[in-house]
């Protein structure tokens, strides 16, 4: 197969991370930077090169009838449990991993550059080069599986390298807890993803996603409408395979481990916890769809979950101090909105449109907020702080990286003609053809969007600057604000990408119209948005003071996150540590740990008891062996009779 | 006679191609180019090890007598591949000054008793096999005492030898048990006749055979000799006898119990073996425990090793065979990477208790390492390849499907428990314990570095690589007539 040289968006990484990661220390900082950055580039264009044959290239079977073929590139059996259970590893190309090869590759490509200035002089530099590139091979690894165990695999090596990423300032104890939380939370989450897994494996015989999506109601037959507490067995499948997608990208109530995760270096945020792995969820469930769509049940779960996470983080946005925290908020209510969205997409509804809109939304967002959260890093480099009561009035300093945030907030906004406008107007598209409830719902979160957007943009950009004391803030250099200029222009234009064309559920072509009362609508919804934040925070002014004071219960509330964190802590602690685990340990040390003590005890004084048999004289042994001869004889002769 | 029939055996030629070439070097080279014969040897059976991978032939010789199936040439093919580690990690030793005169015999008899385990494995015919078993066993004895002046190993050498005599007499007597039953040698004749047979004869013949393999496998409880000659002999030859000859024994013992006496009413042997392999794996776990000498210890986690071995044999299928193969090529990389480690230390400071270890880490951190790898690999931990090879023999085990296996297993997984406490003391000796290395750092020669980076390299990945498994039990089903009297 032509297209298998896919398989060095792997290796490439892989290798680079095992180089990196053994003789980097021995590199000066410059040339593993320059290494692993090159290495990226080499990767990035191998990924564009094997999706734009794979969208545009001379019909190699892609294309039959109109419809988009899974082409399976590469395929090494691993493991053979029975004839159909077999674990391979292998590439797939269909047209949701080709584009996740684009943004994956494009925005770990522009992180992998920008870092160059952003992390120039830490300690761990190489080390940290490494870990981008275990990341990036994990990811990659992660959208080409061809089957959910191959997958499965790649998930827990993306969470690690999230986990060592997050963790990168170990020095710090507010980066170390963050990176354990992360890992537990989404550890924990995962735990639903294997037993889903192994359900869905157990029912259908086999792990391959084509097989399962290719004909999914015959695979859901093959489980025989088995039921478990009033569920089928299906269901339960797929929403715990869901709970493993929810804990990677942060749905409610699982989201906590996203805010905590902004303790690492704002590229790897911009990276992992905005781009690409925070919207593996949405991918997984995006991979499953045409199973998820015969599960009524299944999808509700999805859009309910969705679209209250999309609010909660907005609410929650909408009050936060911290510049990175807003972001990561603001991420967990724009992929809660692709969640929701794939919820409602049902292939009766608008043709399925919701899918094509999720993972059109998928591919904007991942531009926007990788330049929104290199923005910050370039603003964070410069004012050597997070809060925004340390920013304020820094377009004047800062010109270039005003432009580009005003780029992404627009975008986020949803304002024509920028990336972000198109795909949400997809999403709410999908959501009033599904029901009104969610149509309006979405329309309010995407209002709040754009006010808590403009109230972060004003704070840093307009307002009147404090003291910076002896160091004024400047613009970052090149290799910074390159990738922010690039990343710029894609917001601008991604939107006019005739998405339809290339992704849709079934793979056929489809046509994007804009539907103007929607796009109106959503419009004047932003604008509002826009304008209220304009009002309360283009100056310093006492009116946010007034109505915190108003609302003072609803504002610490939310600006505690609606006290989610201490609920974890309470339910943690108070009752499974104090009730349950405390009598467990127990009874572990006690009974269990006892019992074992005395087998041990046992064996110990057996291999005493034991020790005259090796008595060193060979008149004994050859005693033995013969005793040992003729009793084996015997016992069997005496059992047979 | 047609001596064409002697292409089915080109394993055998081609080793006796490199015995006769190093034996005529040995004899030959003038005295200061002896020092090279190490070299010379390990190169020649590189080259053989390599070139067995084109000479796969199938068919049978000397009227039945001899056989070559796919399966057969790759037990020979893994026996190699061990006898190669052996040989590279022995270059510096075979080269002292103490061996100047004797490093030929070294590899001359060690050649040859692989050419006896050839003979036995491929043998179809109970004098075959025996002419195998002795050419195996005898020229161990020498190797033994091959240290003349230290008296352990003389000692070793005559415990190994008068086990030896005698469990080739019980052997034989066996033998001659199964021929007064049957009249004749041949295994296809014996095995058509054993359907029938309920006589108590039989049941001590196999009593008997089992008891003269067992030997060789150091099953409990013909085991007795195994400790005091692993600790007396030299460690290269320790190594060998522990790995080498009894992977060549396991696979004899396979052929012989499956092939022969395979439709015994009852599966007579089945009962047999199932109490040998838990006296075997317990009795060796209680010794080992409360061994400090390095060799001892091994000596003694081999034997329940074995016991773990022969839990492929009492599976009697295609993946009991696969999974015997490759249980035996993971041993083999496991312990070998163990005894070169132990080796390497006490060629260096001639310190052979675990106490010694203390601290190693400090020390020689790369010994330490690898010899962690071993002792990960043996006690049977993921993802490492023991972990896939103890996984695979319990798989073969259960594939028959019957409770009494199903109890032999748990008991077995019981056991790897204790195993997994005493191999891991050699690793908290190394890593944990605070005391200062009585051990300083050193450089091993370059063989043995070699020999021990091959065997990590094993361990690392024979268990990842799937591939090899999968061939493996392609091999065992490649039909071979081996289980065509079971089914």
């Amino acid at each position: 197969m032509e297209l298998s040289y896919t398989v060095l968006v792997l290796i490439i990484p892989v290798f680079m991370f095992l180089f990196l990661g053994i003789v980097g220390v021995k590199l000066s900082k410059k040339a593993a930077g320059l290494l692993g950055t090159t290495a990226m580039g080499i990767t990035t264009v191998i990924a564009y090169a094997a999706a734009l044959t794979y969208f545009f290239g001379a019909d190699q079977g892609q294309v039959v009838d109109g419809v988009r073929q899974q082409l399976t590139v590469l395929d090494i059996t691993w493991l053979e449990f029975t004839k159909n259970l077999v674990i391979k590893i292998g590439v797939l190309l269909d047209p949701i991993s080709a584009m996740m090869l684009i943004v994956i590759s494009t925005v770990s490509f522009m992180v992998h550059l920008y870092s160059l200035g952003y992390m120039d002089g830490e300690k761990g530099f190489q080390r940290y080069y490494a870990f981008l590139s275990l990341f990036t091979f994990s990811m990659l690894g992660l959208v080409l599986a061809t089957n959910i165990f191959q997958m499965y695999i790649f998930w827990e090596l993306v969470g690690v390298s999230s986990y060592l990423l997050i963790g990168f300032y170990y020095t710090l104890p507010a980066a170390v807890s963050a990176s354990k939380k992360a890992f537990i939370v989404t550890r924990f989450a995962d735990l639903g993803f294997l037993v889903g897994i192994l359900i869905l494996s157990f029912y259908t015989d086999t792990f391959d996603f084509i097989t399962l999506t290719s004909n999914p109601q015959a695979a859901i037959s093959t489980a025989g409408g088995a039921t478990f507490l009033g569920c089928s067995v299906m269901t339960w499948a797929l929403t715990l395979i869901f709970m493993g997608g929810a804990g990677k990208s942060a749905m409610f109530p699982l989201h906590i481990w996203l805010p905590d995760a902004m303790e690492g270096p704002t590229p790897v945020s911009a990276l992992i916890h905005a781009a690409t792995m925070v919207v593996a969820g949405v991918y997984l469930v995006a991979r499953m769809f045409p199973v998820y769509a015969v599960d009524a049940t299944a999808l509700d779960i999805i859009t309910v979950v969705g679209a209250f996470t999309a609010f909660y983080a907005a609410a929650v946005a909408c009050v936060q101090s911290d510049i990175k925290r807003v972001l990561a908020f603001s991420t967990i209510s724009q992929i809660a909105f692709m969640i929701t969205s794939l919820g409602v997409a049902s292939p009766e509804l608008h043709h399925g449109v919701g899918y094509m809109a999720s993972m059109f939304h998928l591919f904007t967002h991942a531009m926007f907020k990788a330049l929104l959260f290199l923005c910050a890093g370039a603003i964070i480099h410069a004012v050597h702080s997070n809060e925004m009561s340390a920013m304020g009035g820094l377009r004047k300093y800062m010109p270039i990286c005003h432009i580009a945030f005003l780029i992404g907030c627009l975008a986020i906004s949803g304002i024509p003609p920028f990336a972000g406008f198109f795909s949400k107007d997809e999403i709410l598209a999908a959501a009033y053809a599904n029901s009104p409830l969610w149509g309006v719902w979405l329309s309010v979160v995407a209002g709040m969007t754009a006010f808590y957007m403009f109230r972060l943009y004003y704070k840093i950009f307009w307002w009147n600057n404090p003291d910076y004391g002896h160091h004024t803030p400047h613009e970052a250099p090149m290799t910074m604000t390159f990738p922010l200029i690039f990343l710029g222009l894609v917001s601008i234009v991604a939107g006019f990408i005739p998405f339809g064309e290339f992704v849709t559920w079934n793979r056929e072509e489809y046509i994007i119209h804009l539907d103007w009362t929607i796009a109106g609508t959503s419009i004047v919804i932003a604008l509002i948005g826009i304008g209220l934040a304009t009002v309360m925070y283009r100056k310093e002014n006492d009116i946010p003071e007034r109505l915190a004071n108003q609302f003072r219960g609803l504002w610490t509330a939310a600006y505690h996150r609606f006290y989610m964190d201490e609920l974890y802590q309470f339910i943690t602690h108070k009752i499974i540590f104090a009730r349950i685990s405390k009598p467990i340990a127990w009874f572990d040390r006690r009974i269990i740990d006892g019992t074992m003590d005395l087998l041990a005890n046992v064996t110990n004084s057996a291999s005493f008891a034991v020790r005259r048999m090796q008595s060193g004289s060979v008149q004994t042994y050859v005693w033995f062996y013969i005793v040992g001869a003729v009793a084996v004889a015997a016992i069997t002769i005496i059992c047979l009779i | 006679m047609d001596y064409s029939q002697f292409l089915y055996m080109p394993q055998e030629l081609g080793l006796l191609v490199v015995f006769l070439l190093v034996f005529l070097f040995d004899t030959f080279a003038p005295r200061r180019c002896q020092s090279s014969l190490p070299v010379l040897t390990v190169v020649l059976f590189g080259i053989f090890t390599v070139c067995n991978y084109f000479m796969m032939v199938r068919g049978t010789a000397f009227s039945g007598m001899y056989e070559s199936t796919a399966a057969t040439f790759v037990m020979k093919a893994i026996l190699n591949v061990g006898v190669l580690i052996v040989f590279i990690q022995s270059i510096k030793w075979a080269n002292s000054e103490a061996m100047a005169v004797r490093r030929g015999e070294f590899y001359e008899l060690l050649l040859l008793t692989v050419f006896g385990m050839y003979l036995m494995i491929s043998s179809r015919h109970f004098l075959l096999f025996v002419i195998g078993l002795e050419t195996a066993s005898l020229p161990l004895a020498a190797l033994v005492a091959f240290h003349k002046k230290r008296y352990e190993s003389h000692e070793a050498a005559a415990k190994y030898m008068f086990t030896a005599i005698f469990s080739s007499a019980i052997f034989l007597m066996g033998l001659s048990f199964v021929y007064g039953l049957f009249g004749s040698l041949y295994f296809s004749d014996i095995a058509y006749q054993v359907v029938n047979n309920t006589s108590a004869m039989l049941v001590v013949a196999i009593a008997f055979v089992i008891a003269g393999i067992g030997f060789k496998l150091s099953l409990v409880p013909f085991h007795l000799w195994t400790a005091d000659v692993y600790q007396g002999a030299p460690t290269p030859v320790t190594s060998y006898l522990s790995v080498i000859s009894k992977g060549a024994a396991a696979f004899a013992f396979m052929v012989l119990l499956v092939q022969v006496f395979g439709a015994a009413y009852s599966k007579v042997w089945e009962w047999m073996l199932y109490a040998i392999i838990i006296l075997t794996i317990t009795l060796g776990n209680l010794f080992a425990i409360r061994q400090r000498n390095i060799k001892r210890f091994l000596a003694f986690s081999s034997i329940s090793q074995a016991g773990y071995i022969m839990l492929g044999v009492i599976g009697a299928n295609e993946i009991g065979l696969a999974s015997l193969m490759y249980y035996v090529l993971v041993y083999i990389v496991s312990n070998l990477a163990a005894f070169g480690v132990a080796f390497a230390i006490e060629q260096q400071s001639g310190k052979v208790s675990i106490d010694d270890y203390n601290g190693l880490y400090k020390t020689n951190p790369w010994l330490s390492f690898t010899m962690m790898l071993a002792m990960f690999s043996l006690g049977g931990i993921p993802p490492f390849a023991g972990f896939f090879s103890k996984f695979f023999i319990f798989l073969g085990a259960l594939e028959c499907g019957e409770v009494s296996i199903y109890i032999l297993v748990l008991i077995a997984l019981i056991n790897t428990i204790i195993s997994l406490y005493y191999y891991l003391l050699v690793v908290k000796a190394m890593f944990i314990s605070p005391d200062e290395c009585s051990i300083p750092n050193f450089r091993s020669s370059c063989g043995e570095r070699v020999a021990l980076t091959v065997c990590a390299l094993g361990i690392i990945l024979v268990g990842i690589a799937s591939c090899i498994y999968t061939f493996l039990v392609e091999t065992a089903q490649d039909g071979t007539t081996m289980f065509g009297l079971l089914n």
